[in-house]
């Protein structure tokens, strides 16, 4: 009566193991920078920093400070040597925006698209208090 | 009554959130990213030979008047598999196809070679996405149509199919 349990079981322990990740990675070691930080503290934090605010591009959702997929490791990598090198933060973000649109910064820039994003907060505090002021005057009158 | 109408507004405005979210959560997670240099020149790089039969990659070498197909690939990618048959029919054609070989080791390729063929005049190897990054290209496979002064002229990303062939063609005839 257990057995036909354990096999199944069994299977689903195997798939799991077996599974591999939807996104193929190579054979290859990390590349140079993409888990070890770089000596200078100061300039560690720079690239924590601006990696903190970098989308990775095939996990879609995390950043690639936090993503373990291979493409955050080489953007991670890429991101340290080019502080590294002396590069401002801002400039790599805009190189990275030049070849993979806004889409790829968490950091919003304001356009003609982000308006209402930046307007949003004013237009409901504004539109709170006007509701707010109507609720004060009828209070006086009654 | 008016005054009771505008207290709605509130709720509407949850309402079409809500209706936001529920639309955002159910459109499909795989998104395309296209890069941003289609008619810029393909950026600076030198890439060397990514297996000893075939010179490596340039961004100089795309410039030398003629158009070229550059697919960015790998041995451990299922989808550059699928798409092996139209490169090398695109290369049949004449047409000048080259690739980039994204964190490939030389005997991983030379298996993959054997088995789906080799369309490329030249290979370069892209060992840390460097040059992938600097193209804006986001994955593999991808391809690229470069015309004879080494602009983009067109990115297709995905493996190539049988239905994506004279969308190539069409753009490497103008690119002529």
């Amino acid at each position: 009566m257990t057995r036909p349990h354990v096999t199944k079981r069994l299977a689903t322990a195997f798939f799991l193991l077996a599974a591999t990740p939807a996104f193929a990675d190579s054979l290859l070691p990390p590349a140079p920078y993409a888990n070890v930080q770089l000596r200078d503290p100061a300039l560690e934090r720079r690239a924590k920093a601006l990696m903190e605010t970098l989308r990775c591009l095939v996990c879609q959702g995390e950043s690639i400070a936090d993503s373990p997929s291979e493409l955050a490791g080489d953007m991670r990598s890429m991101v340290r040597q080019r502080i590294l090198a002396g590069e401002d933060p801002e400039a790599i973000r805009a190189w990275l925006i030049a070849r993979y649109g806004q889409w790829v910064s968490y950091q919003p820039v304001l356009d003609g698209m982000t308006w209402p994003l930046f307007a949003a907060p004013l237009v409901l505090l504004l539109g709170g208090l006007w509701l707010a002021r109507g609720r004060f005057r009828r209070r006086r009158k009654s | 009554m008016r005054k009771h109408l505008i207290l709605w507004v509130p709720f509407a405005g949850l309402a079409i959130l809500v209706a936001m979210f529920k639309i955002s959560l159910n459109s499909p997670r795989t998104k395309e990213i296209p890069t941003g240099l289609i008619g810029q020149a393909v950026p600076e790089f030198t890439l060397a030979p990514a297996i000893a039969e075939r010179p490596g990659l340039s961004a100089a070498s795309l410039r030398g008047g003629r158009p070229h197909i550059v697919n960015v690939f790998a041995s451990w990618c299922l989808p550059c598999q699928v798409e092996a048959p139209q490169l090398e029919a695109l290369s049949r054609r004449g047409m000048n196809v080259v690739g980039i070989a994204i964190r490939d080791r030389p005997e991983d390729l030379a298996r993959f070679f054997a088995n789906f063929g080799n369309p490329f005049s030249a290979i370069g190897a892209d060992v840390d996405r460097s040059v992938q990054m600097n193209m804006g290209s986001a994955g593999v496979p991808e391809t690229f149509v470069v015309d004879g002064r080494g602009v983009i002229r067109l990115q297709h990303i995905g493996a190539i199919t049988e239905a994506d062939m004279p969308k190539l063609v069409a753009a490497y005839e103008a690119a002529r």
